[in-house]
């Protein structure tokens, strides 16, 4: 009886292995997810003179998108975010995560700019209160200024028909 | 062309794998004498058809031939030649193709020193052999060709990753692979021995040598590892619980606890069964260490790239292996028998009590390494389990089954005479309490933790020397008579029991006295460490043969006499422009100085950051190693297996199970 | 001439002037502390890297941010908290004692509670079920006058 011991856990391992091909063991999922999105207040990007904070947000929902000049990835998400925001479904705004502002505003000259308005977090404080470990990254932030979903790598068409958009109106209709 | 003959071979070699694999299993089933003989033939071809393939590639590798996918993606025309080589295995499919050719090789080795044994049990062996054999060669054709075309050729190839340009690609991991590949030799034992329903002390003998060599492949490669993790990576650590460095440490748990279980097998034929799954397990394990580096499936710096589809085809191979061995022995093994009988405290319950605490030492490894898989799979999060989960769990374990390496060697098999061994361990035992207390504090720092160290290791040290001590004296006869009085395996087991001691010396000196510096140098500036000075010379350009380097010199001196000048590096490599620092390291019987560059001080006139760390006896680890591998290398050398390979075909009948050997006192062990 | 000697000896030492090298940390105690701690957290873009080891931007900005931290009086604990808060327990090498991971730390010790048991268990049934090998008086005296042969032979 005992002898058929081995068998059962090794069929249970197995088991578990075959659901790990289908996970990404790299991913680190946010702890922030349904809890308030980090305060702070930090320069504009293209009007330094002005602040911009995440409090201002109340009573909307919006995207933060965190991007970077020196972002190759940044690259093949952002034809995305510029149709986002000419199509005007949600505002997004972004994070410019460790970037010198000349780069920041340069890129974005040569891009697009898809954003109401870009923070400038020169030293990365306010990326790392949000969790942030591989731009780009993406939050969706409720009305209530509550983290709902957080896009890990660039938004491509699936996740943001998929995911993102649905998401989105059902937050707006709250 | 000659890639597509090396493509080709591997066809061949499949098919040969084929009918190797099915043809003497059924042959040994229905007692076909021309089925059987079949086995070795087939697997001389398979071995010369896979050795074709694999000088094919190297071919390919060393005349830069950049239409070969495989040789754009880990070659480079600059790369030094025995780079060239060693890129074979640089990557996912070549080092199946190093795995495949070392199987093939193995097996033949099986063939020719096997002619002793009843030819049901080698046709058996060597089918299971081939059936693994098969499902290698299946994998490279269908997931992971070596020989896949690039059209049009790349111009340059994209060079080997500088971490592996180094002398410790060319050994570890053909050494570890002759490990891992040795542990399906015993594996193909056990399954032979289910399958024939037959399971004596004899069949332990058999395989004995074979996973005792298993063994030191794989404690060399293990140790290796550690060696080239500690000089390469660049700031002294030389063991990081990483899911693959697990991988590789799990197998080589299992099979040492196989080795000793075979011991109580071969002598007093118990724990058939056990001996059985412990072969099985290794093997398993072994093949599990595969599938997690190729999968994807776990976080790993040693992962090689990824993809869905290798990762099921390696995961089916592994159930369908595992699964249908498993079943077998779910299947068998109640047939076997249980063996003679012991008392409480003998050798033989030593020896499982042994057993038992390694595989719940490689049983949390495992648990450790697997378990933020589980977490994941399950949905409830994502955790990480390193060096602390690890620490914490393993020491306490090993203090136990070091206490009885000590122990065991001199108990008695069947009934142990508590008194006698008391008598025996006490001098021992008192050494050992009295240098734990007092060592630390002659090397200025105690803890609990390094005194434990040092009253393990000491510990395990004097047990040996007293009992060699004790089977050496009271004899006739000058020192040459008396030390062949003891046989090769004692002196084996000896030996490697030491290289024990030493190892966990080097452990807890490193540990407990390594001494780092990390501070800016102006050039002329000193450091004090360790006892040393150490003056920064500057750094000055130099040129690799497919890098540039910018090379530091520091003069080392003790008590105003020069000593050495080291060169640590920072090299950036041309190919990739990959940058990579090569650490400047003085080796030496009581600890390594180990020197390596930060960065370049900016606005400054040629300063730079310095890492410098003193590691008390840190070669001791891998000299311990070393023993380790000597003792097994020592064991396997015992006339007993090559003067009974004739014995045995004499005699090659049953032994009824149960029947316990006489063993007479002051014989060999 | 024995002037310019003079004053190239007064000046010789400001050649020799070579100084102890700095630690490169601002505060060597605190720089320790700070390591001690980061080499159990795991960096989040090498993540084969401990945040002490890794070369990563993340993982400086992180140590920095450990630094301040520690300058600003919070404990060890208090700083995990902080990060774990941000990143969530997959930063963590020692994996945080709950729920979800009691089995990964009471395993290994209920493995080896398991394994005792069983090893008892095993002794036991084994005096149960072996073929007990007394011999019979003829037997143990053919066995005792063939081991002292043997043990003549061998002397």
């Amino acid at each position: 009886m005992r002898y058929i011991l081995p068998l059962v856990a090794f069929l249970v391992l197995s088991a578990f292995l075959y659901l790990g091909l289908n996970l990404n063991p790299h991913e680190v999922p946010s702890p922030l997810i349904g809890k308030p999105a980090p305060a702070f207040s930090l320069p504009q990007l293209q009007q330094p003179e002005l602040q911009f904070s995440a409090q201002e947000m109340r009573g909307k929902v919006w995207l933060l998108n965190v991007w970077a000049s020196w972002c190759v990835s940044c690259r093949e998400e952002h034809p995305i975010l510029v149709e986002l925001a000419r199509q005007n479904i949600v505002p997004v705004y972004g994070l410019d995560y460790k970037d010198k502002a000349e780069d920041g505003k340069n890129w974005l000259e040569q891009h697009g700019d898809p954003y109401v308005l870009s923070a400038a977090d020169r030293e990365g404080r306010v990326g790392i209160d949000y969790g942030v470990y591989g731009v780009p990254e993406t939050y969706v932030i409720d009305k209530q200024g509550i983290i709902q979903y957080k896009q890990i790598g660039p938004v491509t068409p699936q996740v943001l028909n998929q995911k993102i958009l649905p998401l989105v109106a059902e937050l707006n209709r709250k | 062309m000659i890639p597509e003959i090396g493509n080709f071979c591997i066809i061949i070699a499949l098919l040969l794998a084929f009918v190797q694999g099915v043809l003497p299993i059924l042959g040994a089933a229905r007692s076909n004498s021309v089925l059987m003989g079949i086995a070795r033939p087939m697997a001389v071809g398979q071995f010369v058809f896979v050795a074709i393939a694999f000088f094919c590639l190297e071919r390919s590798l060393l005349t830069n031939d950049f239409s070969v996918l495989y040789v754009a993606e880990h070659s480079n025309s600059e790369l030094p030649g025995q780079y060239k080589f060693a890129a074979l295995w640089g990557g996912h499919e070549g080092s199946l193709l190093l795995w495949t050719f070392i199987l093939t090789i193995w097996t033949i080795m099986v063939a020719q020193f096997s002619k002793h044994l009843p030819q049901e049990m080698v046709a058996r062996v060597i089918g299971v052999m081939g059936l693994i054999s098969v499902g290698f060669l299946l994998f490279m054709l269908f997931t992971s060709n070596p020989f896949e075309r690039l059209l049009p050729a790349a111009v340059e190839g994209r060079d080997l990753n500088p971490l592996l340009q180094d002398p410790g690609l060319v050994i570890h991991p053909p050494m570890l692979y002759f490990g891992y590949v040795g542990t399906s030799v015993a594996f193909a034992f056990a399954i032979a021995a289910l399958l024939g329903g037959r399971m004596d002390a004899t069949w332990a003998r058999w395989s004995r040598p074979w996973t005792t060599m298993a063994w030191v492949f794989l404690t060399f490669g293990v140790g290796l590892g550690s060696w080239w993790a500690y000089y390469e990576l660049g700031w002294g650590g030389w063991w990081f619980w990483d899911p693959v460095e697990n991988a590789s440490f799990m197998p080589w748990l299992v099979t040492t606890a196989l080795i000793h279980s075979l011991a109580v097998t071969e002598k007093r034929g118990a724990y058939k069964s056990w001996t059985v799954l412990l072969a099985i397990s290794a093997f398993s394990l072994s093949l599990l260490g595969t599938f997690l580096v190729r999968s994807g499936v776990l976080t790993s710096v040693h992962s090689f790239a990824t993809d869905p589809a290798r990762g099921i085809f390696i995961l089916a191979f592994l159930v369908i292996v595992i699964g249908s061995s498993l079943l077998l022995f779910a299947w068998r093994a109640p047939k076997i028998g249980l063996g003679g009988k012991f008392n409480i405290i003998s050798r033989e319950s030593m020896l499982l009590s042994n057993n038992l605490m390694l595989s719940v030492a490689a049983a949390s490894v495992f648990l450790g390494t697997l378990y933020p898989l589980f977490v994941d799979a399950l949905g409830l999060g994502k955790i990480s389990v390193g060096v602390p989960y690890f620490n914490a769990v393993f020491v306490p374990l090993m203090v136990p089954m070091v206490l009885m390496m000590g122990l065991g060697p001199i108990a008695r098999w069947k009934q142990a005479s508590v008194p006698d061994m008391w008598v025996r361990i006490r001098w021992a035992l008192g050494c050992s309490v009295l240098i734990a207390i007092l060592l630390p504090l002659v090397m200025g720092k105690w803890t609990p933790m390094i005194s434990l160290g040092f009253l393990l290791a000491f510990w395990v040290i004097t047990t040996v020397v007293m009992d060699m001590g004790k089977r050496l004296s009271g004899r006739e006869g000058g020192l040459g008579v008396r030390l062949k009085s003891q046989s090769r395996s004692y002196y084996g087991m000896q030996l490697a029991h030491i290289g024990v001691g030493v190892f966990i010396i080097g452990v807890t000196m490193v540990k407990g006295y390594e001494a780092e510096r990390d501070v800016r140098m102006d050039v002329e500036d000193t450091v004090q460490a360790g006892g040393y000075e150490f003056r920064f010379d500057g750094v000055r350009q130099q040129t690799g043969p497919n890098y540039s380097a910018s090379q530091g010199r520091v003069t080392v001196s003790k008590d105003g006499k020069v000593i050495t000048q080291m060169f640590p590096e920072k090299r950036v490599y041309n190919a990739s422009g990959m940058p990579m620092t090569e650490a400047a390291i003085k080796p030496g019987l009581s600890g390594d100085l180990y020197v390596s560059l930060g960065e370049p001080i900016p606005n400054s006139n040629g300063a730079w950051s310095v890492r410098i760390y003193i590691k008390p006896f840190v070669d001791w680890i891998w000299a311990g190693c070393l023993l380790m591998g000597l003792g097994g290398i020592l064991a396997v050398s015992d006339r007993r297996y090559r003067v009974l390979s004739r014995k045995t075909k004499v005699e090659a009948g049953d032994s009824p199970a149960g029947e316990p050997a006489l063993v007479m006192e002051g014989k060999t062990p | 001439m024995k002037r310019l000697l003079i004053i190239l000896l007064c000046v010789l030492p400001l050649f020799a002037y070579a100084n102890e090298a700095k630690d490169m940390a601002e505060d060597p105690v605190l720089e320790k502390r700070m390591i001690g701690l980061a080499e159990n957290l795991r960096c989040l873009v090498c993540q084969n890297e401990s945040l002490a080891s890794s070369h990563a931007e993340l993982a400086d900005d992180l140590r920095r941010e450990v630094r301040e931290q520690m300058k600003k009086g919070m404990s060890d604990q208090q700083i995990i908290d902080y990060l774990v808060a941000r990143y969530g327990d997959f930063v963590l090498y020692k994996p945080p004692v709950k729920n979800t991971t009691y089995l990964l730390w009471f395993g290994p010790f209920l493995l080896f509670l398991l394994a005792a048991a069983l090893f008892f268990y095993q002794m036991r049934k084994r005096r149960k079920t072996m073929l007990d090998t007394t011999l019979t008086p003829e037997a143990e005296q053919r066995a005792a006058a063939l081991l002292n042969d043997h043990k003549d032979n061998q002397a």
